[in-house]
């Protein structure tokens, strides 16, 4: 249902991921993951290694945060991140690159599988594996579904239908057979349901690594499937439909349609977490743009608490056609405010896009033309939404799901009158979700 | 022809006065018994319907008020204590004076004092803007300058000054409902009392960021130095995260702070203008 055809633009797909090197100081935010940002256990002076937990999770929904280099922290107090709101950081000088003891940094796959699934998720857990598709929600808690609640099928997202983004891609290509140890590790830990590696068909060459992976590792019920070019087709909803041919029922989880979706390069995470006792410190992330010079596209293999303002450095400055600096794909991800901002588990790119792409038109009348609910993937009439957001009908805007968008943006990037439909409707979810939730805690 | 006509007239007014009659039994056997006081306390409010009483409207409040044992709750910003008076004669009730209050702008991130540092070109809202980033300027905390204050004032109380950017509020015509402040997503207005013959003091700035990163953000921003607070005879001066806050129940007007404060700060507004001290921070209500 619904979703649009962008180019896909995918310019640096030919880039191999290439190691960052290690600024003098990096900034590790406690703000990684979706839920309670986490609590810091280190303090001013203390010295620490790669890979030693820096900060603990705040809640059920939280994460265990990890240094990325060995060093001594500086401060632990408010940094601005990517959208300028304070948040707090860890300030840590770099000093060499010393690991913390039990971490296997060796390159050798190991392919053995360990029997008890809750030591798999305690480990998971302890590495501070969060969902690196976008949302970054903790992977523990998703893999370790409510009680009554069983997974028939997990998929691996490769989709990448973001346009401009090849980390996942680079990732695919690279590190195929870790990709498909750590979905056969998530395959038991869940039960032992049925496992599939979505790809759009625009990335045939992932396709064809990731099956000749699948192939030559032997695990069962573990296939690729090829899906249809669109966006978005990644959304976690639109996975499940794709593949299972089921839908998500309106305000439940993608668990009650029997599905967990995962990113490949979550895959790999909880590979070198389970594996290699490695903690997610290190990701993969573009940097692209159009018309950008082919010296400045790079896919790096970054560590959390870098700088943009470093990596773009390195990779060449910032380029003349830069009107606007995004962290993210080109529909959902953030402008960037405030370029000292430092880089995340889930920073997926430094993407240049020109004014005259990013630059908003001026918004004229709705014409009723229908166009934004047609590209709703999720089925809502986004022209409807927005005219009772901005009535504030409330009640009007919970029968009208508005609880149920996605934020993807099809509907603005549709609309022939330019209006911000998702801007809108954006508040409106929010406000309607917690009335929602607020409802739930009275009951 | 004629007949047409007559006929017509005499079977709609027929029909015209069945109804009326069917209308006047029912409405006669269902009639819902009311406290008549409600419809006595409803005309005496000020009919805004503004909500700043903590209910839907003027009748939701005469209906409270009615049902309520005392008046110590209800309390309408807009009529002020005139109109409490009223409600109170009206109920037999007994009310304490309340102090009339005045919607306070906290922050003075004009153009000049608040450079700009990055372009903003979406929707002209301060939610929509909030929910996105921090704002085109450096201060994370200060006025977003799209005016949600300026449209949820039923007074028409709030303009934004060209000049500064920034929203100002007319102490004649602000009624302290409290729509503005509820309506900032910075929270950045508060209700302060009004003082006498409007003159008051306060901190306008609540940026929590330490003194050199809100310096370096707003020329006009609360460093959170302290000095205010300990120059301050009655106490009534607090400073936490960086930024310093003066309780208007404590607050004597003195101005000693006023002249403390490094980065100004501190507004003093409303006072008269003595012939002999020239003092060029105040007058201006922002």
């Amino acid at each position: 249902m619904g979703g649009v055809h962008p180019d896909d633009n995918k310019i640096a797909r030919e880039c191999p991921i290439e190691v960052l090197p290690l600024p003098d100081t990096v900034y590790v935010s406690m703000a990684q993951h979706l839920g309670a940002p986490a609590k810091p256990v280190v303090a001013v002076g203390d010295s620490v290694k790669a890979g030693q937990v820096i900060a603990e999770p705040a809640g059920f929904i939280s994460a265990f945060v990890h240094s990325p280099v060995s060093g001594t922290v500086k401060s632990i107090a408010p940094r601005k991140d990517l959208a300028g709101n304070p948040q707090i950081h860890v300030e840590i000088k770099v000093e060499g690159d010393e690991w913390a003891e039990g971490i296997d940094l060796s390159k050798d796959l190991v392919t053995s599988i360990p029997d008890d699934r809750n030591a798999m998720l305690d480990r998971i857990k302890a590495c501070g594996v969060v969902g690196l598709g976008g949302a970054t929600f903790p992977t523990h808690v998703k893999l370790n579904p409510a009680p009554g609640k069983v997974a028939e099928c997990l998929i691996i997202n490769g989709a990448e239908c973001e346009p401009f983004l090849t980390s996942d891609y680079r990732v695919m290509l690279e590190r195929p057979k870790e990709i498909v140890v750590g979905a056969a590790i998530m395959q038991k830990i869940l039960g032992g349901c049925r496992c599939v590696i979505a790809i759009e068909e625009n990335k045939p060459q992932a396709v064809k690594v990731m099956s000749e992976a699948v192939s030559s590792l032997g695990y069962a019920g573990i296939k690729v499937s090829v899906l249809k070019k669109k966006y978005p087709q990644g959304g976690e909803k639109q996975l499940i439909d794709a593949v299972m041919k089921r839908q998500v029922k309106s305000g439940g989880l993608p668990i009650d349609a029997g599905a967990v979706v995962q990113n490949v390069s979550t895959a790999l995470a909880v590979y070198e977490a389970v594996q290699k006792n490695r903690p997610l410190v290190t990701n993969v992330l573009t940097v692209t743009g159009e018309n950008v010079p082919a010296n400045m596209q790079h896919n790096y293999l970054f560590r959390i608490g870098i700088p943009l303002s470093f990596i773009i450095d390195h990779a060449g400055g910032i380029p003349e056609i830069a009107g606007k600096i995004v962290s993210g794909g080109p529909m959902m991800g953030k402008a960037v405010s405030n370029i000292e901002a430092t880089t995340v588990k889930g920073s997926s790119s430094v993407l240049y896009l020109s004014e005259e792409m990013t630059r908003r038109k001026e918004a004229s009348q709705c014409i009723r033309c229908g166009r934004c609910a047609d590209a709703c993937p999720m089925g809502l009439e986004p022209f409807l939404l927005n005219r009772l957001a901005k009535a504030d009908d409330m009640a009007a805007l919970e029968e009208n799901a508005v609880q149920d968008c996605i934020e993807c943006g099809c509907c603005l990037y549709s609309c022939p009158a330019n209006i911000p439909l998702l801007d809108r409707i954006r508040i409106a979810k929010g406000q309607v979700m917690g009335i929602i939730k607020s409802r739930n805690i009275k009951k | 022809m004629t007949s047409t006509i007559i006929w017509t007239i005499v079977v709609l007014a027929g029909l015209g006065l069945l109804l009326a009659l069917v209308l006047f039994f029912v409405a006669r056997k269902f009639k819902v018994e009311e406290d008549p006081r409600i419809d006595e306390v409803e005309k005496v409010m000020p009919g805004a319907n503004c909500g700043g009483c903590g209910f839907a409207g003027c009748r939701a409040f005469a209906d409270a008020a009615v049902k309520a044992p005392n008046l110590d709750n209800n309390f309408c910003p807009v009529g002020g204590n005139e109109v409490m008076k009223k409600v109170a004669a009206i109920l037999g009730y007994e009310i304490a004076e309340k102090v009339p209050q005045v919607a306070v702008v906290r922050c003075n991130g004009s153009c000049a004092n608040r450079p700009v540092v990055n372009e903003y070109d979406g929707l002209q809202s301060c939610r929509v803007k909030a929910a996105l980033y921090s704002g085109d300027t450096g201060c994370p905390y200060g006025c977003l300058g799209c005016g949600d204050c300026v449209a949820a004032c039923q007074f028409g109380a709030i303009s934004m000054d060209p000049q500064t950017g920034l929203p100002a509020v007319d102490d004649s015509k602000c009624t302290a409902c409290g729509a503005c402040a509820k309506a900032c997503p910075k929270h950045i207005i508060e209700l302060r009392n009004k003082g006498p013959r409007s003159m008051r003091v306060f901190v306008s700035c609540v940026n929590k960021d330490k003194g050199a990163v809100a310096r370096k953000a707003c020329m006009a921003a609360c460093i959170g130095c302290g000095k205010c607070a300990k120059v301050c005879p009655h106490e009534a001066i607090t400073v936490a995260d960086n930024v310093a806050y003066i309780d208007f129940t404590k607050c004597k007007l003195c101005k000693k702070c006023v002249a403390e404060c490094p980065t100004g700060a501190i507004h003093a507004v409303n006072f008269p203008v003595l012939p002999k001290k020239t003092e060029t921070k105040e007058a201006s209500n922002e």
